[in-house]
């Protein structure tokens, strides 16, 4: 399969970020259609019930709409969305930061390395 | 009287049955339940009684001892009139194209759904005028499958569909069985030793193990209650 998947975590959950990330990325955009539960199946290689779940959770998280009949449309509430992009990004700050000060970075050390090498970055 | 209480949404159901050949056990008071609408993969080493339990559920075999009901019926020879079975044999014959081999099929089973098996046919790339006797094991395989998946019944049975194949045969087939299955009414059980591979199509799994379930648990459970894959369930549970 293309696809693949880690065994930590449910394959549902696994695909809701990965749906999450393609929309914050605007890969997909607002008001767009998600494809149908067989076509994201056969993408992904993943039984059929799985998308149905995912499409649960991304609903139950106002990421998308189910409208009656037409499927899964991305919402197009903007408000939802940074929701969505700002959890995203305190999920990644959160491991980084987790993982430095296992490390024993204290903060200062933490704070002016991110900002060196985003200058350093600019420079190049 | 109501003498038996069977779940509305349960597809299977095995009632401490038991399977002996001569004086041997093959199946060993078996009892589970397998609800509709899933894909279930039945995994264990060779020789651990995966394919009779099967074929007890395709009504093949006459089980030594327990109940066996398919779809609320008990099964019974008649039972292959509403469930597909892939046998890990070859089953047709040789003598006939696929062409003949499907017509054949739909003559056999009134449920057999012609306009879908030849769209696999093209999916799978085989050609209609072809002599099976020529055919090479991977197509030998997909035409198997497409005998299974083409027959609008409630229950879909496969014994080893992918073994002895190559990796992209493997994964052709897999993605044409969640592509043509309708889970909202059909429920398919397999066995298999591919089991990093059919991982993501599975429901639910049972390990079996001298003629005993081991372990039954759904797909997510096992990953998010202990954090593992199935073949490391399958390796706790046989250590």
């Amino acid at each position: 399969m293309a696809e693949q998947f880690s065994n930590a975590q449910p394959i549902y959950l696994q695909l809701v970020q990965r749906i999450c990330r393609q929309i914050v990325r605007r890969e997909v955009q607002p008001g767009d259609k998600l494809p149908s539960v067989r076509d994201l199946a056969v993408q992904f290689g993943v039984n059929p019930n799985t998308i149905q779940r995912v499409n649960m959770e991304l609903e139950r998280m106002g990421i998308v709409e189910s409208r009656r009949g037409q499927g899964m449309f991305v919402t197009e509430d903007t408000k939802q969305l940074n929701i969505i992009r700002d959890q995203l990004r305190d999920e990644h700050i959160t491991r980084f930061t987790n993982e430095m000060r296992e490390l024993g970075y204290t903060e200062e050390e933490i704070i002016s390395g991110v900002q060196n090498f985003l200058r350093n970055e600019k420079g190049q | 009287m109501v003498t038996q209480m069977i779940a509305d949404d349960s597809m299977v159901t095995f009632e401490n049955v038991g399977k002996k050949f001569q004086r041997k056990s093959a199946v060993k008071d078996v009892s589970f339940t397998i609800p509709k609408g899933e894909i279930i993969g039945i995994i264990g080493t060779n020789g651990s009684g995966k394919s009779t339990i099967l074929k007890l559920m395709a009504g093949l075999l006459k089980p030594t001892q327990g109940r066996i009901f398919v779809d609320g019926k008990a099964a019974q020879r008649l039972t292959t009139q509403y469930v597909a079975f892939l046998p890990e044999q070859d089953v047709y014959y040789s003598e006939h194209t696929i062409g003949q081999t499907l017509r054949f099929y739909s003559q056999m089973y009134s449920d057999f759904d012609l306009g879908k098996a030849l769209e696999l046919i093209e999916e799978f790339k085989l050609q209609l005028e072809q002599k099976v006797s020529v055919l090479s094991k991977g197509n030998r395989a997909r035409l198997k499958i497409v005998l299974a998946l083409s027959r609008d019944v409630p229950l879909i049975i496969m014994d080893e569909p992918l073994s002895g194949l190559d990796p992209l045969v493997r994964e052709s087939i897999i993605r044409s069985l969640i592509s043509s299955v309708d889970m909202e009414k059909q429920t398919v059980v397999l066995t298999t030793h591919e089991v990093n591979e059919v991982e993501p199509l599975l429901d639910r799994a049972m390990l079996i193990r001298n003629g005993e379930v081991l372990g039954y648990e759904s797909i997510e459970q096992i990953q998010s209650e202990r954090g593992i894959g199935l073949v490391d369930w399958m390796r706790t549970l046989l250590a």
